[in-house]
């Protein structure tokens, strides 16, 4: 009985090797950062309502088996027009929200079926033809808002036009739908204040992802993610089922860019969009998901703790090394590394099956 | 063969990105000239970008050769280069002495790296790319610290009030700033040929192109190509990736120090952390694929893209007054990038 109880808690590490070595992390950085919990939590979970929406995004292609989606940057551009639309429009509050939502769904899905048609094409190194895709459309995006906004694009707010009479300028102020998400109902316990409106979003996507993999189509998904061979064999269409995949999350990408910019309340044309894939990738990885596996619970655990980690990091390197520098550069570590070893480690495992076979 | 014929089977041994590339070529220097824009200056300027750049792009030839597809990985060569461009500065070595010290310590590191990180690519076969991108990033982030807190001393390398650890751009021209590029240098007028460069990467060409008919060179090429069959030939697959991959992870480190002597200042910190996508990009213009490269892909590609790259801001600033370098950039580069990678089955390992 002993040495069966000995083996399972050495199972349960193995198994979550990454989430109990980030919460070791993220207790440490708490402990040298010195500041007070209550202060600490309040910022996580404002950062985790933010965020968890996106995070949230990338599970359905997991399981359906393209991934890591780093395309996910694509809904991420789609939803930033939408805010652009709404912002020049000058649609207030939810109602604003909402429209940014609806412009952006179309584009959502062009974006995303490009991206499921190129992936479709790339089967087998899905994760980098998505990462170069992200780079391409930022080209793409670049184009369109630097020289089609004011000539094509009817947009024609000076505070927002370059003073050469067309091109979006850096910033782009959201002051019209700022917190409008957030602010929907707040509930205040003790220091820290929760926006529960943005984490019902979060939760209503988290149920709705859990009801989906109990459908015909999300035990499709399981199937083709699993192998592509057998499910082609059990008369899956294969492609379909991927391109539904990829809809799916670069569309709910958008809503999840449009819920962050909310909270922040500017939106930098040419830069928001940058690190979105990256740190979401890297929250989801932190929670214990794999490249091949992932779970609702992961993607919220990952959230919190990775987020919490960057909020301590630069703290904790200013009262370590003197410098909150080292602190910032240490968080950019920590996203890469996590990224570049769950690659590794899935890479690894995978081809220790294959020589089993 | 018809003249048609013949168009249309150029056309489709080219490949559809690249001619769009070549016809865009011709109509910026069209555009250009009619615009009155100085060709020959456009001329000089592609020359001296294309040395500048050339051997980060050859050093994708051995990565693809030897079977881990291009090297997405490039920069921990350009971190092995620049460790050894700020170790040869902190000893104020100027002149020859000093590039040619970075350039020794930055092959020697690069080689250690490179030889780690060929067996970390061993690992994970069928997703070097992916994997290697990641690695980079990861490295090029962690040196942040280092270049932070390490306890470099010369005052020129360092911030000298109020900032902490080495400088975030670095001047070369008090060390060896383009000491290679002058040797020889023909200037005519505004035209400008970096001489001494241009011969530099020449001869490491044609190094390499003896390499390639060397029992090693023909080895690691076939390891490459099909593996079973290299196996069947009593060729190590393992060892082979590992010296293309220390072989690529060497010339980027060599590639680094080129760069910054003939630019004129070393950029640390994050500066490196998108460096390998231009060279993939160049190599895969030039009529590599992630299966089959030659030293003259790496040539003609840098020479494609560098020119692309230094003609489009001139002409397009002269017809519509607006800078579209950067997004040409990004979608041709990135463009060939997916093209490449969304054509044919790639290694055996693809799927799941």
């Amino acid at each position: 009985m002993e040495a069966r109880r000995k083996f399972s808690v050495k199972a349960f590490i193995k198994a979550n090797g990454v989430p109990i070595m980030f919460f070791i992390l993220c207790g440490l950085g708490v402990l040298a950062s010195g500041k007070p919990i209550g202060f600490l939590m309040q910022e996580a979970i404002g950062r985790m309502a933010r965020n968890s929406f996106l995070v949230l995004s990338l599970v359905v292609p997991i399981v359906a088996g393209l991934g890591l989606n780093f395309a996910i940057v694509l809904g991420a551009m789609a939803g930033q027009a939408g805010l652009i639309a709404v912002a020049a429009a000058k649609i207030r509050g939810l109602m604003g929200l909402f429209t940014a939502i609806l412009v952006a769904f179309p584009l959502a899905l062009l974006l995303g079926w490009t991206a499921g048609t190129i992936m479709n094409k790339a089967k087998g190194r899905e994760m980098i033809a998505g990462m170069i895709l992200g780079f391409f459309m930022n080209g793409v995006y670049m184009l369109v808002f630097l020289f089609g906004a004011g000539t094509v694009l009817p947009i024609k707010d000076p505070a927002m036009i370059l003073p050469q009479g067309y091109g979006l300028r850096n910033t782009v102020d959201l002051q019209v739908i700022k917190w409008s998400l957030d602010n929907l109902l707040k509930v205040r316990i003790g220091p820290v204040s929760l926006p529960l409106a943005t984490f019902a979003a979060s939760a209503l996507l988290s149920w709705g992802i859990v009801k989906l993999f109990s459908t015909k189509l999300g035990q499709d998904m399981r199937a083709v993610g699993q192998d592509l061979r057998i499910a082609e064999v059990a008369g899956i269409k294969v492609d379909r089922t991927r391109m539904i995949a990829m809809l799916l999350s670069t569309v709910l990408g958008s809503i999840g860019q449009i819920i962050f910019l909310q909270n922040i309340g500017t939106l930098n044309v040419y830069d928001s969009h940058g690190q979105t894939a990256t740190f979401a990738i890297a929250a989801l990885l932190v929670g214990g998901a794999t490249v091949t596996k992932a779970t609702v619970g992961q993607a919220l655990l990952g959230t919190f703790m990775f987020h919490l980690l960057f909020i301590v990091s630069p703290y904790a390197g200013q009262n370590l090394l003197g410098s909150a520098m080292v602190g910032e550069y240490f968080r950019a570590f920590i996203a890469y590394a996590v990224i570049a070893f769950s690659l590794a480690l899935h890479s690894l495992q995978r081809s220790r099956m294959a020589v089993r076979r | 063969m018809s003249a048609k014929e013949r168009v249309l089977k150029t056309v489709s041994d080219l490949g559809l990105p690249r001619l769009t590339v070549i016809l865009f070529l011709i109509a910026l220097f069209v555009l250009g000239a009619v615009r009155g824009v100085p060709v020959v200056d456009l001329i000089s300027n592609s020359i001296g970008r294309f040395a500048m750049n050339a051997m980060l792009t050859l050093s994708m030839v051995p990565a693809i050769q030897c079977g881990i597809g291009p090297n997405f990985g490039l920069p921990v060569g350009i971190i092995a280069g620049l460790l050894g461009l700020v170790i040869s500065m902190e000893f104020g070595l100027t002149g020859f002495t000093g590039l040619f010290t970075a350039m020794a310590l930055g092959i020697l590191l690069g080689v250690v790296f490179g030889v780690l990180y060929g067996h970390l690519l061993n690992r994970v076969k069928g997703q070097e790319m992916m994997v290697g991108t990641y690695v980079g990033f990861a490295i090029v982030s962690g040196m942040c610290m280092f270049w932070l807190l390490m306890p470099f001393k010369n005052p020129r390398l360092i911030w000298t009030l109020g900032g902490e650890g080495l400088r975030v751009t670095i001047s070369l021209s008090d060390f060896f700033s383009n000491v290679l590029d002058n040797l020889l240098a023909i200037r005519v007028g505004t035209f400008r040929f970096p001489t001494g460069l241009v011969l530099f990467i020449a001869a490491v060409a044609v190094l390499y192109r003896l390499f390639e008919y060397s029992r090693l060179g023909t080895a690691m090429d076939l390891a490459g190509q099909n593996e079973q069959f290299a196996r069947a030939a009593g060729i190590s697959v393992e060892k082979m990736r590992v010296a293309g991959t220390a072989l690529s992870t060497a010339m980027g480190a060599l590639g680094i120090v080129l760069y910054a002597q003939s630019y004129g200042f070393v950029q640390l910190y994050t500066a490196p952390l998108m460096m390998a996508f231009p060279a993939v990009a160049a190599v895969l213009i030039g009529g590599a694929t992630p299966r089959t490269a030659s030293i003259s892909n790496a040539i003609i590609g840098t020479l494609m893209f560098q020119t692309l790259l230094a003609i489009t801001v001139p002409v397009t600033q002269s017809v519509i007054g607006g800078d579209i370098s950067e997004i040409v950039r990004l979608i041709v580069s990135n463009g060939m990038v997916i093209y490449a990678l969304t054509r044919g089955q790639g290694g055996g390992n693809n799927g799941s």
